[in-house]
């Protein structure tokens, strides 16, 4: 599962090299690659051909709604006659919707985009996953952002970061670390998102418990913060000017706010920030099993990935996704790394300790 | 009364009775509906994960805090709404109804709008009203006294937050109510007062209070009932505000991993409460039922209020600015703002959401259809299914009509919440898989709305005398063209009203529907609490808007039929 040891810059280096590689044809193909079970798949006629009689597909995923709809409307656009329902909901809700429909056997979903990579672990053990390797993924993706067989692929990378209100707090009075956050001066004015509707909460609430114990969250919860679901809104909330400082949240709908003109500003917290990788899969019950296929390859293709840092300010692994000139690059930031198996692990630990000590 | 008979030709000469079947038919029809979901409730209650049995459900349920708090704050909840909804729903009721306050009929038009408000959606306009620092009426506060950012008039992420948006969507019960309990008494009890020499406010004392007072019980009942079972509300301003109801609750049950079971245990003591709730109200309504009341004696006398009913109106009208008023002008204000809760100016003005909502939304469409589809079946087979049985236990036309009858009233007792969770139970796994089509919503919101529409029905039946029936049956026909020719065209008033009232009802469901909905079978409900759990508020003010567009569009159009509706436009 994705991993971020090294800085992106050094990530860069290693796919580019491996691209080489692979164009140049060279015998000497890293083990990784050679062990792939699949076969990387172009987009062929043929492909989009069987897509178009299937003209539809539902793409679950816990994106920013306007940012998967943003991906559905640019896909239309290249294959028109396909039309994508977006079912967006928090990651942890679709990973409940999604089991839920399995159990009774309804089969609705083609393509599946999480913000908890623990999923596709809980996902490929049930056998839910259509092995479906796009070729551009086989040869612009470091190999640790998709899986040996092809069952997923990592189409997104984000922080889960602080933020403020510019009216409402002045840039030296902001909180600059997590720790910033206990201050007194705080209390009942901060907004934060939940861990079991969030997959991007659930996987920064992870990597807080592991950097400072849950004692860290047991005094965050005395300063009576609001308590919303989706990592989506406390970027809004702040916008609005409901709460001056959000304490967890999406750092790129920030972005996006204060590229509109809004009074936000991202905080990366001192201590480090938690790192979110969002992959998606082929279900291998898709209702629409070439729709779904040929969404998949356009969703890793170069240009959706330099949608989702252009549009969506993410970032991609895309090794020839070019950076937002002027954006904030990941080698920047101090990160903590994400541990998807561990999130598995623990997921029902924090899910309860959490609502044990938020009270919801 | 009088009326032209419609010529019904020879009699028939086949006559074949179809009671006995469309008894059998509709008491299995009702045991699907009702006593299967149920028994899976209770079923599941009581064991444990592996379906071996166990109590420790309910131990759970009363001794860990994560469930004793959120019945305590529910208990305090439903309460507290229940008396607010009596203090002002009865003086408005009367005002309306005893009074010669002006624009008696608007007010009660607009109470009927509030009625149409689904409370989830007045529950987001509140938050754009009464949030504490961005919300709209706070803001205004501030700019006018000059108080410093932090400070806030009103904050609706609050126990007492939710307990007025809870009043302010339940009150129009309580006042129905009241009004039409206060229209009903006669006139010549109050003359008879006045005889006597007891004063306007003696004879209010002495005859009117006491005659409306079963009403208000009622109401007080209603509203407690109501409140105790709303999901919608709480889901969204409970949890920010950290705290859990039990209908919250019962639904994060089923989030990942699910526990059907601590959920069936959950929803046992507000069905419990139901029943026995409605009971005690049999039993204190049975002892104090006044007869006078449902007769069609004399006018009732209006009292003078003098100069007093422009005070009157100024109260009517600041109480309908909660659930009216103030919310839709927030709605508006959110649809065309570039932020929701910004004042709209020439700096901010949008039509963004409205794109957004009609051309980039995927889940519009599929919604609306859904939607729409749902009200029209339900409403059209709940008020055919209400009707009948109406019919059959009002003219005791069958034997095994009581029990016909009790079948039809026994969802009241049944929350929408703890009925979505028995319908998932049932038809979630073999051999009934409905779960995943509009057939499980479909039963769902048939079951909410028949009680309602049943009592509806059944009081027009009574009010429709036997003679004319038993005329047409003399003259030869079987009950059925009876029904068609004659007692239909006599009941169509009502006929339309219920279908009306079951429709609009569907489109303010969520407790049921969030239990039942897939990504296919999403109603508009279900997608505005979505979208509100991520924050998108912009996009629920056009749908909430959308929303309220289609109900009232439909409830004109029902109601201009030819030769079927045009009645009740007079009536209304």
């Amino acid at each position: 599962m994705p991993e971020v040891r090294c800085s992106r810059r050094q990530l860069l280096r290693a796919a580019t090299a491996l691209a080489g590689a692979l164009a140049a044809g060279n015998p000497a193909r890293p083990a990784r690659a050679q062990a792939r079970a699949v076969a990387a798949e172009p987009i062929t006629p043929a492909l989009i051909e069987a897509a178009k009689k299937e003209g539809k597909l539902a793409f679950y995923t816990a994106m920013d709604l306007p940012v998967a709809e943003k991906f559905a409307k640019a896909f239309e656009a290249r294959f028109p006659g396909i039309a994508v329902r977006v079912e967006r909901s928090g990651a942890e809700r679709v990973f409940q919707r999604i089991g839920q429909e399995m159990g009774s056997r309804i089969h609705a979903v083609d393509v599946v985009n999480s913000a908890d990579g623990a999923h596709f672990i809980a996902w490929k053990r049930s056998n839910w996953l259509a092995p479906y390797l796009p070729e551009e993924v086989a040869r612009h993706y470091p190999p640790q952002y998709y899986d040996p067989d092809g069952l997923w692929v990592t189409t997104r990378v984000w922080l889960s970061s602080l933020g403020y209100n510019t009216n409402l707090v002045k840039p030296e009075e902001a909180p600059k670390s997590f720790a910033d956050l206990l201050d007194a001066k705080w209390m009942g004015k901060m907004v934060k998102a939940h861990p079991a509707y969030s997959g991007t909460i659930m996987t920064a609430t992870f990597q807080i418990v592991r950097e400072f114990g849950w004692q860290y969250l047991e005094k965050l919860a005395k300063q009576k913060v609001m308590q919303v679901q989706s990592s989506t809104d406390p970027p809004k909330k702040l916008a609005l000017g409901e709460r001056a400082v959000m304490a967890d949240g999406n750092d790129y709908n920030l972005v996006q706010l204060k590229e509109a003109g809004q009074p936000v500003e991202v905080v990366y917290p001192a201590e480090g920030t938690p790192l979110v990788t969002g992959p998606s899969a082929v279900f291998a019950s898709a209702p629409n099993p070439n729709a779904a296929r040929l969404f998949q390859n356009w969703l890793h293709s170069l240009e959706a990935q330099q949608l989702l840092v252009d549009f969506a300010r993410q970032h991609s692994v895309h090794a020839l996704a070019k950076d937002k000139p002027g954006a904030r690059r990941l080698d920047e930031i101090k990160l903590w790394k994400d541990d998807p198996a561990g999130v598995e692990q623990m997921s029902e630990e924090i899910k309860a300790r959490y609502a044990q000590i938020f009270k919801v | 009364m009088s009326i032209a008979l419609p010529a019904l030709g020879a009699p028939r000469t086949q006559r074949i009775d179809l009671s006995s079947p469309i008894l059998i038919l509709f008491a299995a029809f009702l045991c699907v509906l009702i006593l299967l979901p149920m028994s899976w409730l209770i079923y599941f209650s009581l064991v444990d994960r592996n379906g071996a049995f166990t109590l420790d459900n309910f131990k759970t349920l009363v001794t860990d805090s994560a469930f004793l708090d959120p019945l305590t704050t529910t208990l305090i909840l439903a309460t507290s709404s229940s008396i607010i909804c009596c203090a002002f729903a009865a003086p408005m009721g009367w005002l309306v109804a005893r009074t010669d306050m002006p624009l008696r009929r608007t007010v009660r038009a607009l109470v009927t709008a509030s009625f149409v408000t689904p409370p989830f959606l007045g529950a987001i306009a509140w938050e754009l009203l009464a949030a504490p620092n961005s919300g709209l009426l706070n803001k205004i506060y501030r700019a006018t006294t000059g108080a410093p950012p932090d400070e806030h008039l009103f904050n609706i992420y609050s126990l007492a937050g939710v307990i007025f948006v809870i009043s302010a969507y339940t009150f129009p019960y309580v006042f129905v109510l009241i009004a039409n309990a206060l229209d009903r008494i006669p006139g010549d009890l109050e003359d008879a007062s006045s005889i006597l020499g007891g004063g306007t406010w003696t004879t209010a004392r002495r005859i009117t209070i006491p005659l409306a007072l079963p009403a208000l019980l009622a109401g007080a009942l209603v509203a407690f009932l109501q409140a105790m079972t709303l999901f919608g509300s709480p889901a969204i301003l409970a949890i920010p505000a950290g705290f859990h109801t039990m209908t919250t609750k019962i639904w994060s049950l089923f989030n990942y991993p699910p526990k059907p079971e601590l959920a069936a245990a959950a929803s046992v003591p507000l069905l419990v409460l139901t029943v026995a709730l409605l009971r005690a109200e049999n039993l204190i309504l049975g002892r104090r039922g006044y007869s006078v009341v449902g007769g069609k004696q004399g006018n009732p006398r209006l009292v003078r209020l003098g100069a007093l009913k422009w005070a009157a109106l100024a109260f009517v009208f600041l109480v309908l600015m909660c659930p009216v008023f103030l919310p839709y002008g927030a709605l508006l204000n959110a649809t065309f703002s570039r932020v929701a809760t910004s004042f709209v100016t020439f700096d901010n003005f949008t039509l963004h959401n409205i794109h957004f909502v009609f051309f980039e939304l995927s889940a519009t469409q599929l919604a609306v259809k859904n939607t729409f589809l749902l009200g029209v079946a339900s409403a059209t087979i709940g008020t055919i299914m209400a009707l009948v049985i109406a019919y059959l236990t009002t003219r005791r036309a069958i034997r095994g009509y009581r029990a016909l009858g009790f079948l039809a009233t026994a969802p009241v007792a049944i929350p929408g919440i703890v009925l979505g969770v028995g319908l998932f139970l049932s038809y979630a796994r073999p051999p009934f898989v409905l779960y995943g089509t509009l057939w499980i919503l479909l039963l769902a919101f048939v079951t909410i709305a028949l009680p309602a529409a049943y009592q509806q029905l059944q009081s027009a039946f009574r009010s429709v005398h036997t003679d004319l029936e038993d005329a047409s049956r003399i003259l030869g026909s079987t009950r059925l063209r009876t029904l068609r020719d004659i007692t239909a065209p006599l009941l169509r008033t009502s006929v339309i009203a219920t279908w009306c009232f079951i429709f609009v009802g569907v489109i303010r469901e969520l407790s049921a529907a969030i239990m039942l909905f897939t990504s296919e079978t999403k109603v508009i409900s279900v997608l505005i609490f979505d979208l509100n759990e991520s924050g998108d508020l912009g996009a629920i003010s056009v749908l909430g808007l959308i929303m309220l567009v289609i109900t009232f569009a439909v409830v004109i159009a029902v109601n201009r039929i030819p030769g079927f509706g045009e009645a009740r436009l007079r009536n209304a």
